[in-house]
């Protein structure tokens, strides 16, 4: 044998060693669209909640469940009032480029989040911390009347404005996140270039292709590293989601987020136990403008609720099974229980066809003298199914629907302006708790597209906000959903459902209600 | 040459001004704003955001400001992608579109001119009819359908290429985006050679040369190529434009990280800043590419003559 040879095969036998010790647990994700940034005040959407709750972690995090546990807190402690918390950081947490994670760099986060000047689309979701809402409207201009304080690096203190039953929840949100005080100051707007960023969650970020995908690494300072089993995760920016299947056919993609509804049956019969289609904390439905006739007569919108038949809707014309909505806020919201239902629930579909058809002829409406309507919504084939089988569902009624559709911006900009008189519409949770779907229909909101106001509904909401006891707080919400179902407030369609494909490889996937699944819980068993 | 080119390059200077000036005011004009979207942001968060983008400014205040920006080179921010500017942005994708879309240009030109010129030499004859005809199917079948179609035979049954992404941007990922923007162009440029083709094979000079005694693959090449590729020459321009400033659906379907998306998204989004550096950037491509296209003409027809 040639030296030559000898050194050829021991550098491959090495080379191989070497690939084999070195090989790199690898998650591929497919993540929608592409994030609009990594800092996590300048984003809204869940595929950069996905990247950015990688890479950060706040006070509080998610487990496996999405239910919340110690993340950079070790501990807190709750004031007697409620308004109060104090939180104790872990030992040694670290940012990624070494430096210690203190509590001045959540103070310095909060007050950035809440800085006019910061613009960041989500503060409005701590506006429960004291003085936060007056801070991001200029009202106060000294940032350090907020509510953050940090007592000592290793302790920090939040009050709030009120008692608020899901402030821990809600301190699992990207806009609690903390940022390096240290990055931040000496790069400005810089120090979130891949290069620059630096952070404090189980992966960093270390390549971001604009349209392509953003990659994370396992961040070795990260308290739990050694817990961690997934060394590297890809995000691919993907919207077209039948080409997101066949990549994940081809196992170029370990996790789907999303699928053509159209495909769930194919699925179902050749990605067997892979489809994980559960009940999500969202709800679709329609918003009648109640500030001009005929949708400010009550019979006029119960009847219009009455004769959807919400049970084909999912199984039927979507294919992906939502569960028919029945009530306003969604089952299994966490500081609820049951939610309230309307009180025609349980009839035969004939039966509330029939009862509808006389409250529409009580209100002055018939085949006769039909009632004439626009039904608004934005592009989206879903949309346009979903709209027109309501429009045939209403016809037997002597109603006649106009559909018009314009794109997302145009549809909720008119919605907003309240040009609208049947409009669709849709919310998805920020944070587990049943206040963040009622404030859709409080009194002068921005998302209460139809105006709907009932100033009792406005109080219950008011008192509910102002109760320290869980369960007394749950009743008055409770009376005051009932309250907005019982005056066919809006007509709730369906609750969404969360549609995510996960490779049996993946281990670790728990479905939960906000489908939430940090990286840092999954496996890759090969 | 030189004086010309710049004259061309200059002269699009006040088009390009006007083209802007209408797509911005078009832009605010329409319906919806860049943070109008599924959550409605409060008053104001909305006020802040207008403030750091200097939305709140009078219209035409802004219209200065950008243009002055745009004059010192820099295309502004883009609101959906805020960690990077509009010029980062069309910077950073172009490299892929140009890889691929370039790639597609050449085969396409080379396929079509080679198909067309089989075509016409051998007319009417079985070669003529599959070859053509083959390449047909790229015509009408939109890329689309035949996407998938490749993406389903050699990505999900065969194995043999990924289905998608840029990978490492080895060769087996490109072949597939390849070959969907290479079909059309290539049999577009196939139909136009061949039938230029049988024009100038039936000229006065063809029969001449032929007479001389020149084998006909001479001729082809000698006499009938030249004055056949005029046609050609003509189409390649738009055929160029469109490679290289991105194909939406290709891009799209494969996961590719090409400028073609944000002829769409940016207007959807309202991405304000992101739709005038694209208008600029594409007008911009279009210039330089039926300049180059002018002067291929000229080397092809000395007829042409550039004043």
């Amino acid at each position: 044998m040639t030296h030559f040879s000898k050194k050829f095969i021991v550098s491959a036998f090495v080379g191989t060693l070497l690939s084999v010790s070195a090989h790199a647990a690898t998650l591929n994700i497919h993540n929608g669209g592409d994030p609009t940034s990594l800092d996590p005040q300048k984003i809204s959407g869940d595929w950069e909640n996905r990247i950015d709750g990688d890479i950060f972690e706040g006070l509080v995090t998610e487990d496996p469940k999405d239910n919340p546990i110690p993340g950079q807190a070790a501990s807190w402690t709750i004031s007697p009032d409620q308004k109060v918390y104090t939180f104790k950081l872990r030992d040694g947490i670290k940012w990624s480029d070494g430096q210690p994670v203190t509590a001045q760099d959540f103070v310095f986060a909060f007050q950035r989040l809440m800085d006019p000047k910061t613009a960041a689309q989500y503060a409005y979701l701590q506006y429960t911390i004291l003085n936060a809402e007056k801070i991001n409207k200029g009202e106060i201009k000294d940032l350090t009347q907020l509510g953050v304080k940090a007592i000592d690096d290793k302790t920090l203190e939040i009050t709030l404005e009120n008692p608020t039953p899901y402030f821990l929840n809600a301190l699992m949100h990207y806009t609690a996140y903390p940022l390096p005080k240290h990055v931040v100051e000496a790069k400005g707007d810089e120090w979130v270039k891949i290069g620059n960023i630096v952070t404090n969650g189980p992966y960093k970020p270390v390549e971001w292709v604009p349209g392509s995908h953003v990659t994370n690494v396992k961040n070795d300072q990260y308290y739990d590293a050694k817990d961690i089993k997934i060394d590297k995760v890809n995000f691919y920016t993907l919207e077209d989601q039948a080409a997101a299947l066949k990549r994940y056919r081809a196992g170029e993609f370990d996790i789907l987020t999303s699928f053509p509804a159209d495909q769930y049956d194919w699925i179902q019969k050749n990605l067997p136990g892979q489809a994980h289609v559960v009940p999500f904390l969202g709800t679709y439905y329609y918003v009648l403008n109640a500030t001009k006739p005929p949708f400010n007569d009550k019979r006029v919108r119960q009847a219009l609720s009455m004769a959807v038949n919400r049970e084909v809707i999912g199984p039927k014309i979507l294919g992906t099974g939502e569960l028919p909505m029945y009530s306003w806020v969604p089952p299994g919201t966490a500081n609820y229980g049951e939610p309230a239902y309307v009180s025609w629930k349980d009839e035969p579909y004939k039966q509330k066809v029939e009862e509808a058809k006389k409250l529409l002829k009580d209100a002055g409406f018939g085949p006769d003298h039909p009632l004439k309507a626009q039904l608004r919504y934005n592009t989206n084939d879903n949309h346009k199914r979903i709209a027109v089988a309501i429009a045939a569902m209403w016809k037997p009624l002597g109603v006649d629907i106009e559909l018009y559709n314009t794109e997302t911006k145009v549809h909720y900009d008119e919605m907003q302006r309240g040009q609208v008189e049947i409009g669709r519409a849709g919310w998805l949770a920020d944070y587990n708790d049943p206040i963040n779907f009622l404030n859709l229909l409080s009194t002068g909101v921005e998302m209460n597209y139809g105006r709907w106001s009932n100033p009792d509904y406005d109080t219950l909401i008011k008192r509910g906000n102002e109760q320290t006891d869980l369960k007394k707080r749950a009743e008055i919400y409770k009376k005051a959903e009932q309250l907005a179902l019982d005056d066919s407030a809006a007509i709730p369609i369906y609750y969404y459902v969360s549609q995510n494909i996960v490779a049996p490889k993946v281990q670790g996937f728990v479905d939960n209600i906000q489908d939430i699944h940090r990286t840092r819980w999954l496996s890759i068993k090969e | 040459m030189f004086g010309y080119a710049l004259r061309r390059l200059l002269s699009t200077i006040p088009v390009l001004w006007i083209a802007v000036t209408v797509c911005f005011f078009i832009l605010r004009l329409a319906p919806g704003g860049p943070f109008d979207g599924e959550r409605p942001l409060p008053p104001e968060v909305k006020a802040n955001l207008a403030a750091h983008y200097n939305l709140d400014k009078p219209l035409v205040e802004q219209y200065l400001i950008y243009v002055g920006d745009v004059m010192k080179g820099d295309l502004g921010p883009s609101f959906a992608n805020q960690d990077f500017t509009v010029t980062q942005q069309i910077m950073s994708g172009f490299p892929y579109t140009l890889t691929i879309g370039g790639a597609a240009f050449v085969l396409a030109t080379i396929v079509g001119v080679l198909i067309g010129c089989l075509g016409a030499l051998y007319q009417n004859r079985s070669a003529d009819y599959w070859l053509g005809g083959g390449l047909l199917i790229g015509l009408v079948m939109p890329s689309f359908l035949i996407a998938p179609i490749l993406q389903l035979v050699f990505g999900n049954t065969l194995g043999w290429l990924p289905v998608g992404g840029w990978g490492d941007g080895s060769i087996r990922f490109l072949i597939l985006p390849i070959i969907v923007l290479t079909l059309p162009h290539a049999a577009r440029i196939s139909r136009l050679m061949r039938g230029s083709m049988i024009e100038v094979m039936s000229q006065n000079f063809i029969r001449t040369a032929k007479a001389k005694g020149i084998g006909p693959r001479l001729t082809v090449m000698r006499h009938a190529l030249k004055p056949a590729l005029m046609p050609v020459v003509s189409y390649l321009g738009p055929a160029a434009s469109y490679l290289l400033t991105g194909s939406l659906v290709v891009e799209s379907i494969f996961g590719l990280p090409g400028v073609g998306r944000y002829f769409v998204g940016a207007a959807l989004n309202r991405d304000y800043g992101m739709v005038l550096g694209t208008v600029i950037f594409y007008m911009v491509l279009i210039v330089v590419l039926n300049l180059l296209v002018d002067i291929a003409y000229a080397w092809l027809d000395p007829k042409v003559r550039m004043r």
